[in-house]
């Protein structure tokens, strides 16, 4: 039989991508250029026996999804700059209660309101370190409406795996941008559900690290109970001031992200083997980054596409092998500069790093990425 | 066709020229079986400001989602024609409305130019399929689509009550503008 195909939007994938992985929870507040994910979810949600909440506001939806997901429920909520920033403190507390959980933003210009239809790669930054303290990062940032669809289940898997909230950060073009999509079938793409507990209620504990660094999550609902708080916690949930229980419990929630690193991190290389200016870029400037790419070989410069798929944790290591061997890298991005900063930490000074940084809400054209590959000696 | 053709449909927002774009992207896209892409930009306001949405169709996969050396413009207002003509390339496809385009840009484009607005408004019989009329101008002048499959990709997009509305819109679109480009 032949595959459903469709002309979508990346936020219709999205929703799609979340209905594929099972999520059956959403809660949200609409904001452009977001708000397609919620229409979406809020016609099909229903049909599956799911739940779709408009919540107050942005805080109150991260909420609404840490309660529903603490059930046993897959769930999603969509943003976009301004109500990342609302939900950042219930983002921590999805971090250190250890509840899965996908946000899906997609990045327009800011601070504040700052460009509401215009793109922008800003919020990446924000995806680390925009709830405070130490704690795991997970980003992906899809460039095609296939790929949101692919990498939205991802997001899925990565959260029920390892516990944590995920997130996944299309910037504006990829989310309206449309293109044909192929639905995959039903177990064609892997659906990963989170580990419930093999023990009995009475011996339960919802950090138990016996388990290892990941310890399996009970369903509210199902005869278990549990304690669940942002403080300090021990392994049974309740509150702790030991250092020695803080400690260890702080590093093994970064350990989940850091030591899983290789089943996390993606990316693409287009052309990277023999190049000497390895263009690194993520979304949709990515695609203006491969076009580029190809006008360069065609004129002899030998350029190549380093193009990040997970944007957190970030493949250092391989770009400090690659930095070892090309004349200089080029990040464009819609932002001043923060992907250039990550890949600077990250290379110990082997080569330049050049940056095409762009802020008017106009995506980095090829011709900008080509001028400046032409200025590497 | 060989690489990469880039069309850009403008106007002020509310005219529908979203949707021309997505139509037809979808008929180069479903109906015709070739690559397409479409995007947009427009601004804040529900209506007004000037608007766009671009189509990028290709035999090959493509990358770059927006307009390089826009092949083919529409515009529907003095106000896009004056922002979005400016990466029209040589030669390209220039389609205005002669009522409210009164300054053409200067360069060498091949224009055609007929009242779009008042042809939904007067022949059609409603305002509001102005961009369904922009739209089979523009694949008669461009000519990356066909005439069958881009009235499949209308009449697949429209409810049932008004399917005679828009193919009506499509055609006399189609047709004015293959009488005015000869």
């Amino acid at each position: 039989m032949a595959k459903k195909v469709a002309f979508l939007q990346g936020n219709e994938a999205a929703a799609h991508g979340a209905l594929y992985a099972g999520c059956k929870f959403f809660g949200g507040y609409p904001i452009t250029p977001s708000t397609e994910v919620a229409e979406v979810m809020s016609a099909e949600l229903p049909k599956v026996g799911g739940k779709f909440i408009q919540m107050e506001d942005e805080i109150g939806a991260m909420a609404a999804l840490i309660g529903a997901s603490l059930t046993g429920t897959k769930v999603l909520t969509s943003t976009s700059g301004p109500g990342l920033s609302l939900k950042q403190e219930n983002i921590g507390y999805a971090c250190i209660t250890e509840v899965p959980c996908v946000i899906f933003n997609v990045m327009r210009g800011g601070p504040s309101t700052g460009m509401p239809t215009g793109p922008s790669q800003s919020d990446v930054m924000c995806a680390k370190w925009g709830t405070h303290g130490d704690h795991p990062a997970i980003c992906l940032v899809p460039a095609s409406v296939q790929e949101v669809f692919e990498e939205t289940v991802r997001a899925f898997n990565l959260a029920e795996k390892y516990r944590t909230p995920v997130m996944i950060m299309p910037d504006e073009i990829v989310a309206h941008m449309r293109e044909r999509i192929v639905f995959p079938e039903p177990g064609e793409l892997e659906v990963i559900d989170r580990t419930g507990p093999s023990v009995p209620p009475e011996q339960y504990k919802p950090y138990d690290t016996s388990f290892g660094d990941i310890p399996p999550l009970a369903a509210f609902g199902s005869g278990y109970k549990f304690h669940v708080t942002g403080l300090n916690k021990m392994q049974d949930g309740f509150p702790t001031t030991k250092a020695e229980i803080v400690q260890a419990e702080e590093e093994r929630q970064v350990r989940k992200v850091e030591a899983n690193k290789a089943d996390i991190m993606k990316w693409e290389e287009y052309l990277v083997d023999d190049a000497e200016i390895v263009v690194v870029a993520f979304g949709s400037t990515s695609r203006s980054a491969r076009f580029a790419v190809d006008e360069a070989r065609k004129a002899g410069i030998k350029a190549g596409l380093f193009r990040l798929i997970t944007f957190w944790p970030f493949p250092e290591e391989r770009l400090l092998e690659l930095s070892k061997k090309v004349k200089a890298f080029i990040s464009p991005e819609m932002n001043l500069g923060m992907c250039a900063g990550v890949i600077k930490g990250c290379i110990e000074g082997n080569a330049p790093v050049l940056g095409i940084f762009r802020v008017d809400g106009e995506p980095v054209n090829p011709g900008q990425i080509l001028d400046k590959m032409k200025e590497v000696k | 066709m060989a690489g990469r053709y880039e069309i850009r449909f403008s106007g002020a927002g509310g005219q529908g020229l979203i949707l021309a774009g997505v139509i037809m992207a979808e008929a180069a896209s479903i109906y015709q079986g070739i690559q397409a892409v479409q995007s947009q930009s427009y601004g804040p306001e529900a209506r007004g400001g000037a608007s766009k949405s671009e189509v990028i169709i290709s035999d090959t996969a493509i990358d770059y989602p927006k307009v390089t050396k826009c092949d083919a413009l529409l515009a529907l207002t003095q106000e896009a024609c004056d922002k979005y003509s400016h990466d029209l390339k040589e030669g390209g496809v220039l389609l205005i409305d002669s009522d409210l385009v009164l300054r053409q840009p200067e360069g060498n484009f091949k224009v055609t130019k007929f009242n779009i607005t008042n042809t939904a408004k007067n022949e059609v019989g409603r305002e509001i399929v102005t961009n369904i009329v922009a739209l089979g101008a523009m694949v008669a002048l461009t000519g990356v689509v066909s005439k069958e499959n881009a009235e499949k990709a209308v009449l697949a997009r429209v409810p049932e009550a008004f399917l005679e509305l828009n193919k009506k819109a499509f055609n006399i679109g189609y047709d004015k503008a293959m009488a005015a480009k000869a």
